[in-house]
């Protein structure tokens, strides 16, 4: 064998021609991450880090620092997409008159399409996955999820699909088929390199993560609550994100399905959505929003609860219509899958399919107007304390309904006609996104990081974030609905109309507000990280809370309940105060817990090389990187260690600490 | 209620509710639960592949049709293989529920090797198949039979990766509890790929002959 | 809260000045029906948006912490009222009937594959009007328009006279565009290998502009055209200043126009191949390619059977080199005649009736 065959066997199509060192702004950023990578680096290797975080945080299989990772693994890859976003508003405030902008179109169409997937996959995702894995488990008096090992893994496996993504910034180049990656653009005829497979190796990886969160989460909330919880008595987070992850286990399987048709057709000369041979590209577009629209509720619905949570603890009072918000999250739930054709009137379906579609999609309006006026009248009679997770509940409700109007306007077909792939579509779709989920994952992460660390978030930059955010994204998309009106439609790179420039400016301006909000929002983090002992709580429920997690203490011990609660009402731990039920403090038992495992982050990283291996047609080591993930995981069942008991003296001795505390501070 | 009186905290006391339990919590294993959830969603992506086939299973391009390339003789023998398996495995249940290791595992090693006969008849009829030019590229309709056929091939093949696996297990560690679950999680599996079998055994190949 | 009503004014200040936006201010009978059925939706959901609005502010408002309201009338535990809960359901419930009604009815009237009935408000369509029909195709990345009737084509550049019903016919030769001009009516995807319908009518004249609206690539943000809503007179000098071009459209030029390119001047064709727009339709401008209405009609009789698996085939060399094109490795199915057996010998399809 000669050395270009077996360059070619190990490095597949990958050359040193991949390395985009030819682009300024990619060799700038690329130095701006290595410099930054490296300095993280040496800090960590400088205080000896490397062992604590591999013991404590990424072999773990705590669901709460699972859950913080999603967090922070979120919020970085916020910075990225959103770094997309000012890079598009900034090409279109100035790309008029004849100028280029600074983004020829090769670069610009692949940002707009690592801006969607980066935001919702890597960025929404993640952040709403964390806060139920946080969450969830306190919520229902459990000590773990179902399976800690799977949780620990499904959030590698995440982490890799970011990676994957990151990595066609700098090697390769990524998608340039917008988001949802329509076939025949994305087909091979059109789309020969690399960018797509990056587009579909990374969502499966990361697919494979999420799904199983799904199923762990599901069995979590169905087999360990608490005695006495009923389905009725669960908190209304829990309900939405049960309903979310039932979402999540009954949509991603057809994503995963309908990449892997594209991938065969990619790879292996299939003719599934090809123009030939038979093949049929509208089957790729119902198939990927019968993913895709349930995908936005799996989105929205965990931040129902987050609102739901928030807006009954800061009006101090129950939750108005409980039972009501319950049917609809499941009615939501349910139609969420009878509505996906109206993301393509346009495709000539016939009269009655689409306003099929179109009611159908309104009717949805109906359980989520049900929700807007049960939180209306739970703070009716109430008393709003209005901390920073209270602003954030408000800023949503008047921002979601003006999505929502905007939703039903896109949803009547004949006007969908004029506004569909518009600028006004873009505006609504980031109208429910950042006014709904943006707004309440900083609603929840404001809201329960107490509950994390032990001491509250910066109130006065915490507020600086939510003014810069709301006044931000009116400013950045109200433009954007006008432009709608004019007939602009979206993934434009330059135009030819001089008097539509003045709107992209201010839409401009918006996203420069927004940068403002991101920017306190890091600000407020590091700022509370240094006041944290003036902003301390050691009471465990600084909001006087009303369900279970706000029963132990900030953060709480690794076994979250020193003793599982028994449940009788609904708001739970709010009862339990009422009725003074106290704190047990004898009669401890071990307790117990699963043990750290590194297997999780081990298949992850061979599932890792094996989609790069994949994308760069690297066969051979995409073979030994699956042999890889399967010995791994085989080797993983023959560990049979994997459980341990805290001892009771352990646990006496933390919770004694803690009465201490508490004693002192009352 | 008699674990409250064992408990002398004066707020527990004066109040006739419990609030906290005094035994170790035990909540119910949610292995089968999960992975019934798992199956479930297995389940969709064939159901996304039958419907893709079912949109593009008469898409011939002008090439040849499951009636010009089954051989529904080979396939009912298939079709045995699979599902004699899944008796075989149905005993090897009966027997753990005995605690025979020797015997399940007897039984266990037959499912596996009707297995082998499936994977191995399939791929010769693939092998052929392609041989005669009628490979995945030649229409839309081959494309979604080899795909929905050879996604079944694949969980039949880590079904059996599995199996051994579980064998090994098994007699390394006897039937503990946690090895009775994983042979309960995988007879699950391999009943459920029986009943997508006869989903293709029955739309691709007997409906495919149809005229 | 101030601060945002502040900041919410001028935003609607700012949004009422964009009233002359092309979709408020149509040109077309159909884009107007569609713009009408706008404000009717944001009318009746106003209805109840505006009320809620108000109570959300208006709550949060009266029942802050340290309030008259919320010390006075603070209910920790009042968490149901059935009469609110009815409201709170039927409410939405009433606006989304009355507009699933108008839904269902415009969505049939305003069905895009549906001939016009009338050209204007109480202007319906004289018995026995022909639409003009034209015949679209999107391009990588530009716009082909041809006129069956006149015999002519043009490239980024249509015309239709002022008030006559025009049916489009609407495909695409690789990837998937929307064939939008704002002014006339909304919009609605050109596909390979199959064909979408616009019926709509323009009741002004003028230059209008037309994109396309659905991304569709590199140079998709040049694939414009110009639409020229002219008088009668006006469009048949305009159908014999294309006539007078001396080109011709025919399949071989197709094929070289098909190629990608971007910012494609306009331009005219004086004749076009007689079957040239169903030959992209079905993807059979190649001599030896099967149209895809043949393969759908031998697929609906069994396909050709095991023969059938060596009738694949590509632009041969010879004329890919008279036209200048490189071998894109692309296959297809070939043309009934050029079905060949394994040893190359000519055969007849497997026999089977079509």
């Amino acid at each position: 064998m000669n050395t270009p065959d077996l360059a070619k066997l190990i490095f597949g199509r990958l050359t040193l021609e991949a390395i985009p060192y030819h682009e300024p702004i990619l060799l700038a950023t690329f130095a701006g991450v290595a410099i930054g990578g490296i300095a993280l680096l040496a800090v960590i290797t400088k205080y000896k880090l490397w062992g604590y975080l591999w013991k404590e945080w990424f072999t773990s299989i705590d669901h709460k620092k699972i859950g913080i990772m999603y967090m922070v693994f979120g919020i970085v890859m916020l910075l990225r997409g959103f770094a997309d976003a000012l890079m598009m508003r900034a090409q279109q405030a100035i790309a008029f008159n004849g100028n280029p902008g600074f983004l020829p179109p090769h670069h610009y169409d692949q940002i707009f399409t690592a801006h969607g997937v980066i935001m919702i996959f890597f960025v929404a995702m993640p952040l709403v996955t964390g806060l139920m894995n946080y969450v969830v488990p306190l919520q229902i008096g459990a000590r773990d999820v179902a399976f800690p090992f799977l949780n620990n893994f499904s959030f590698w496996m995440t982490v890799a699909g970011g990676l994957l993504v990151m990595a066609s910034l700098f090697v390769g180049e990524f998608a340039r088929t917008g988001w949802l990656a329509y076939p025949p653009l994305s087909g091979l005829a059109q789309s020969p390199d690399v960018g797509v497979d990056y587009y579909i190796w990374s969502l499966q990886v990361a697919g494979v993560g999420t799904t199983l969160s799904g199923i762990n989460l599901i069995a979590t909330i169905v087999k360990m609550r608490a005695p006495g919880m009923t389905m009725m008595k669960m908190p209304v987070f829990t309900w939405t994100s049960l309903c979310t992850n039932v979402l999540i286990v009954a949509a991603f399987p057809v994503l995963t399905a309908v990449l892997v048709l594209l991938a065969l057709d990619r790879y292996a000369g299939t003719n599934f959505f090809t123009n030939d041979f038979g093949g049929n590209a509208m089957m790729y577009v119902n198939l990927i929003w019968i993913w895709g629209h349930p995908e936005v509720y799996i989105l929205v619905l965990p931040v129902f609860g987050v609102f739901s949570e928030v807006v009954s603890t800061f009006s101090q009072k129950r939750l108005f219509g409980y039972a009501s918000m319950v049917y609809a999250t499941v009615v939501i739930t349910v139609l969420s899958y009878l509505v996906w054709l109206h993301h393509f009137f346009t495709m000539g379906s016939g009269a009655s399919v689409n306003s099929f579609f179109g009611i159908t999609t309104m009717i949805i309006s109906i359980p989520t107007g049900a929700k807007i006026f049960n939180w209306l009248f739970t703070m009716y009679r109430g008393r709003i304390n209005f901390d920073v997770p209270m602003l954030w509940t408000v800023g949503f409700m008047v921002t979601f309904v003006i999505g929502g109007m905007t939703g039903v306007m896109l949803a009547v077909p004949p006007a969908d006609f004029l506004l569909h792939n518009s600028l006004f579509l873009i505006a609504h779709f980031h109208n429910v996104i950042i006014g709904g989920v943006i707004f309440g994952l900083f609603a929840g992460i404001n809201y329960w990081f107490p509950k994390a660390f032990g001491f509250r978030l910066d109130a006065f930059w915490g507020k600086c974030s939510f003014w810069f955010w709301l006044v931000g994204f009116y400013v950045a998309f109200m433009p954007l609905y006008v432009l709608g009106f004019m007939g602009v439609t979206r993934r434009m790179n330059h135009f030819e109309d001089p008097s539509l420039q003045i709107w992209f400016q201010i839409a401009a301006l918006g996203a420069v507000l927004i940068a403002l909000g991101i920017g306190s929002f890091l600000v407020q983090i590091y700022v509370s990280i240094k006041n944290r002992d003036k902003l301390r709580d050691v009471t465990g429920d600084p909001w006087h809370g009303r369900t279970l997690e706000w029963a132990t203490s900030s953060p709480p011990p690794e076994y979250n309940f020193a003793f599982t609660p028994v449940i009788h009402e609904a708001d739970a731990w709010w009862d339990m105060k009422e009725r003074n039920a106290g704190r047990r403090t004898e009669g401890y038992l071990p307790i117990h817990m699963p043990k750290n495992t590194a297997a999780g982050f081990v298949i992850a990283a061979f599932a890792f090389v094996f989609g790069f291996a994949m994308i760069w047609h690297m066969f051979l080591i995409a073979g030994l990187s699956f042999l890889g993930i399967l010995v791994s995981a085989i080797t993983h069942t023959f560990n049979y260690k994997r459980d341990y008991y805290i001892d009771a003296g352990v646990v006496e001795r933390t919770e004694t600490a803690r009465t201490e505390e508490l004693a002192a501070h009352v | 209620m008699s674990d409250m009186h064992a408990t002398p905290s004066a707020a527990l006391a004066e109040n006739q509710t419990q609030f906290w339990m005094t035994k170790d919590h035990h909540p119910e294993n949610g292995t089968l639960l999960g992975f019934w959830i798992y199956l479930m969603s297995d389940c969709l992506i064939f159901a996304s592949l039958f419907a893709v086939y079912g949109v593009l299973g008469r898409s011939y391009a002008g090439g040849p049709s499951g009636a010009d390339l089954f051989e529904l003789p080979l396939v009912a023998l298939n079709t045995t293989m699979l599902l004699l398996s899944s008796i075989t495995y149905g005993f090897a249940v009966l027997e753990m529920q005995k605690n025979r290791r020797g015997t399940m595992m007897a039984w266990l090693i037959i499912t596996g090797l009707f297995g082998l006969a499936f994977l191995g008849i399939e791929m010769y009829e693939f092998a052929h198949l392609i041989h005669e030019g009628a490979g995945p590229q030649r229409s839309a309709f081959l494309s979604s039979f080899f795909t929905l056929v050879g996604t079944h091939g694949l969980h039949v093949t880590f079904g059996i990766v599995w199996l051994v696996t579980l064998l090994v297990q098994v007699g390394k560690h006897g039937l503990t509890g946690a090895n009775k679950r994983r042979i309960m999680c995988l007879s699950m599996f391999w009943h459920f790929l029986d009943v997508v079998w006869i989903g293709v055994f029955t739309f691709v190949y007997l409906m495919g002959v149809l005229p | 809260m101030k601060m945002l009503r502040g900041l919410l004014i001028p935003a609607l200040a700012l949004l009422l000045s964009g009233c002359d936006a092309v979709l408020f201010s149509p040109s077309g009978d159909v884009a107007r029906q569609q713009r009408d059925l706008i404000f009717i939706s944001v009318v009746l959901m106003l209805i109840i948006i505006v009320p809620v609005i108000f109570l959300i502010l208006h709550f949060a408002w009266k029942y802050r912490a340290g309030s008259k309201a919320a010390e006075a009338e603070y209910d920790p535990d009042w968490n149901h009222s059935t009469v609110l809960e009815l409201i709170v359901w039927s409410a939405p419930l009433i606006i989304i009937i009355a507009l699933g009604a108008i839904t269902w009815t415009s969505t049939h009237k305003l069905d895009p594959y549906r001939p016009l009935d009338q050209i204007g408000p109480s202007r319906p369509v004289a018995a026995g009007t022909k639409p003009l029909v034209v015949e679209v195709v999107a391009l990588d990345w530009k716009w082909l328009f041809l006129y069956p009737e006149q015999g002519i084509a043009t490239v980024n550049e249509m015309a239709a006279p002022v008030d006559r019903p025009i049916e489009f016919h609407i495909t695409a030769s690789n990837v998937m565009n929307a064939f939008f001009v704002p002014s006339l009516a909304g919009m609605i995807y050109a596909m390979p290998g199959m064909e979408t319908k616009l019926n709509a009518v323009m009741n002004k004249t003028g230059d209008f502009e037309g994109i396309s609206a659905n991304y569709s690539g590199a140079g998709f943000s040049d694939m414009r055209f110009r639409f020229h809503s002219l008088s009668q007179g006006d469009f048949d000098a305009w159908v014999a200043k294309a006539k007078a071009s001396g080109d011709a459209l025919q399949r071989d030029d197709y094929l070289k126009l098909e190629q990608p390119s971007e910012r494609e001047p306009v331009h005219y064709y004086g004749s076009v191949a007689g079957d040239l727009y169903n030959r992209i339709l079905n993807r059979c401008v190649e001599a030896n390619r099967m149209c895809t209405s043949d393969m759908m009609a031998l697929d609906q009789a069994g396909g050709q059977g095991i023969v059938g698996t060596y009738n694949v085939t590509s632009l041969d060399a010879k004329t890919r080199s008279r036209l200048g094109l490189n071998d894109d490795g692309r296959r297809y199915v070939g043309a009934l005649c050029a079905a060949r057996g394994t040893t190359g010998e000519a055969m007849t399809p497997a026999g089977r009736p079509l």
